[in-house]
């Protein structure tokens, strides 16, 4: 597990002791450039570059991040975040309201979502006590063949999951007096998730149980024979992950208006794992970093690629290649490469320093 | 087997009655109620050599997918791409040369060749980290099914069978009794029955080069101790070029035979990859015969599964790993 282990020493388990809450927000300043310009964004971005560039990128990033957090701090790669999105997703069109008015309940919001939350949890933690029984590499394996298991279950299910078509119109509630329909109460309710999701993280990661997880990621054995419950930590890391990913859910399926089966197919759960790793597993900033890539490159590529006289469907291709560079040469992803840069900027003035 | 008898004398009974209804069910006429249970007894019998004749192919692509991951301990999650594109290049050889042989062949060599050429090329400067190979067989497989899809498009292929392999023969099993009291005999296709013979053709041969011969010597070597094996003094990445390229010719050697009886379309590599996978988890990682018993179980289940429950045919597999998974998370056939 070289990816994983890279990310020892990095500054977030270096001051790692520093587990207050004043802690999370001696940040870095360049985070708080970007919360302001994410803040003020509404001012003078269109709603497209809104909600589907930012608020699409801000919700995968969230995905990613349940992801980041198990593989990162707990060394466990699971590919079944997606599918937990996915399944959260599903759990508010068949309590709420959409055009499938034969299946879909059409309770109230504030019954569903959180229904839908605790069922996604708890489906993800059951992926994670079926997937804690093997170790390293084959997480993996059976994650990913749980995620296929789900996807072909809402296929071929239609009396719950309404099979290949899955649900439509699914609607985003209007609550306490504002229509989240709209797209700027829309993009704030999405940025508050996520900054929400985020802090939580870099918190649960200096907190004792996220000390004990690095310990687990690092030497499981040598955890245990000082007294943790090794398998229990891991699961709570699954749980954890999985009410994120929930979230996230939720709000893809509101930022949709609609899901179905290849919403969370093989090819999401993929490109999901693509986000976290090519944004960098060391960091839970590094997710975010790799969806908004991500959202770019899925926007504009087609047109980049009919620009420079390629075909504009070779986008698969495009991803593909720019993951194996990124695999290849920067295991760490984009903030590896940042961090490798900056050493290089600094190596001319610190003569035989640690650069 | 007595001392399996002394210690689970339970389990040995149930096991002895299964197969022995197992054994009335294929052998014996039906009666009509039973009939009436479980539909017709031709039905049954085709679902259950089908199903075995899937897991023969499971278990030649499967077993390629588990040599690599216990010699190398690399997730091969291209080998579903390698299947397809050695389906398709079969398909290329095949109609311009006019030998389905050939193209076997071939297609055997090829995708061995580009096999070694990945293994040389990429994993050999990540040994030992086995999450980033795994990444990066995750971006070939994407890159290789946009080329293939550039290639090949979406439409659906099919190998063209050689004359004598078309056509049904009848197999000696009973399947109904007509009133006159002749016996109505199973008419199964020929292909089928030739693919399953392979399967077991190339399953013998492996246990023995495994088990007989001193590269399989080695390669048993490598998969319980790899460092130690390298230590004294044999060049362990001759080896692993081997087996990836045996490996990857599998793969593409099924895809050719895969392609010929059923059909060639984009997302079968996930498919083909996603059964690899199943098939592995439940006989245990490494293990070749556990690979013959998971290919042979999870191809009952998805023809049984579709026959008898058509909307959760591809579940009924998941379900399986999900209790081997829970009951035995090493496999159904690995020590630990």
């Amino acid at each position: 597990m070289a990816l994983v282990e890279a990310t020892r020493g990095s500054p977030a388990s270096a001051k790692s002791e520093d587990w207050s809450l004043t802690g999370i927000f001696q940040a870095h300043p360049v985070l708080w450039l970007l919360a302001v310009f994410l803040l003020v964004l509404p001012a003078f971005a269109s709603n497209f570059v809104l909600i589907e560039i930012f608020g699409w990128a801000m919700i995968l990033g969230m995905i990613a991040l349940s992801l980041m957090f198990l593989a990162g701090y707990g060394g466990m790669v699971s590919l079944v975040q997606m599918t937990v999105a996915g399944c959260a997703g599903y759990m508010v069109a068949i309590f709420g309201t959409t055009v499938m008015t034969d299946i879909s309940l059409g309770w109230p919001w504030w019954v569903g979502v959180p229904l839908a939350i605790v069922i996604a949890v708890i489906f993800g933690t059951l992926s994670g006590v079926l997937s804690v029984r093997t170790e390293g590499i084959y997480t993996i394996m059976i994650t990913l063949a749980i995620a296929s298991a789900f996807y072909y279950f809402t296929l071929q299910n239609y009396t719950i999951f309404n099979g290949f078509s899955g649900f439509n119109a699914v609607r985003t509630p209007i609550a306490f007096g504002v229509d989240w329909r709209s797209a700027v109460p829309f993009y704030y309710l999405i940025l508050f998730w996520a900054v929400l999701a985020y802090l939580v993280v870099v918190y649960v990661s200096r907190s004792p149980f996220g000390l004990a997880l690095q310990g687990i990621r690092d030497n499981a054995r040598r955890m245990a024979a000082l007294g943790f419950n090794v398998t229990a930590h891991r699961i709570a890391a699954y749980a954890f992950a999985a009410l994120i990913a929930a979230v996230a859910g939720v709000l893809l399926v509101w930022h949709g208006g609609q899901i179905s089966p290849g919403t969370a197919g093989v090819g999401p759960v993929i490109d999901i794992l693509i986000i976290a790793v090519a944004g960098g597993l060391s960091r839970p900033i590094g997710a975010f970093i790799g969806a908004i890539i991500y959202v770019m490159l899925r926007t504009f590529a087609l047109d980049a690629l009919v620009a420079v006289g390629l075909d504009g469907k070779r986008f698969q291709l495009l991803i593909g290649l720019g993951f194996l560079l990124i695999v290849l040469f920067s295991p760490d992803g984009i903030l590896g490469l940042w961090a490798r840069w900056r050493a290089r900027m600094q190596r001319p003035n610190t003569h035989g320093g640690r650069a | 087997m007595n001392s399996f008898i002394g210690r689970h004398p339970i389990w040995s009974l149930i096991i002895v009655i299964l197969i022995a209804i197992l054994l009335f069910l294929i052998f014996a006429v039906w009666p009509p109620e039973l009939e009436q249970l479980l539909g017709r007894k031709r039905i049954f019998l085709s679902a259950l050599l089908n199903g075995i004749t899937l897991g023969g192919l499971y278990f030649v692509v499967a077993s390629g997918f588990t040599l690599i991951f216990g010699l190398m301990r690399n997730v091969n999650l291209a080998h579903g791409s390698l299947y397809l594109f050695g389906g398709y290049f079969g398909y290329e050889i095949a109609n311009w040369t006019g030998s389905w042989v050939f193209a076997l062949v071939a297609t055997f060599v090829i995708v061995a060749l580009l096999g070694m050429v990945l293994q040389f090329t990429i994993f050999r400067w990540m040994e030992g980290q086995d999450l980033r190979q795994t990444l990066v067989t995750i971006a070939l497989s994407l890159i290789l099914a946009d080329l293939m899809l550039w290639r090949w498009g979406g439409d659906f292929y099919q190998v063209p069978m050689p004359t004598w392999l078309g056509g049904p023969v009848e197999i000696p099993l009973v399947t109904a009794m007509r009133s006159s009291g002749e016996y109505v005999y199973l008419q199964f296709p020929l292909v089928r029955l030739v693919i399953l013979l392979g399967a077991v053709v190339i399953g013998v041969l492996m246990w023995l080069a495994l088990n007989r011969t001193k590269v399989g010597m080695l390669v048993r070597a490598g998969v319980d101790d790899r460092d130690m094996l390298s230590a004294t003094g044999v060049r362990v990445q001759l080896l692993f070029l081997l087996v990836f390229a045996f490996g990857a010719g599998l793969a593409g050697f099924t895809g050719v035979v895969g392609g010929t009886f059923q059909s060639l379309q984009q997302g079968e590599d996930i498919k083909i990859l996603l059964a690899s996978l199943v098939v592995v988890i439940v006989g245990g990682m490494g293990s070749i015969t556990g690979a013959a018993v998971g290919a042979v179980l999870i191809g009952l289940a998805d023809q049984f599964g579709t026959v008898y429950m058509p909307t959760y045919a591809v579940v009924l597999t998941f379900v399986i790993m999900v209790v081997v998974l829970a009951l035995r998370p090493q496999g159904l056939l690995r020590g630990h």
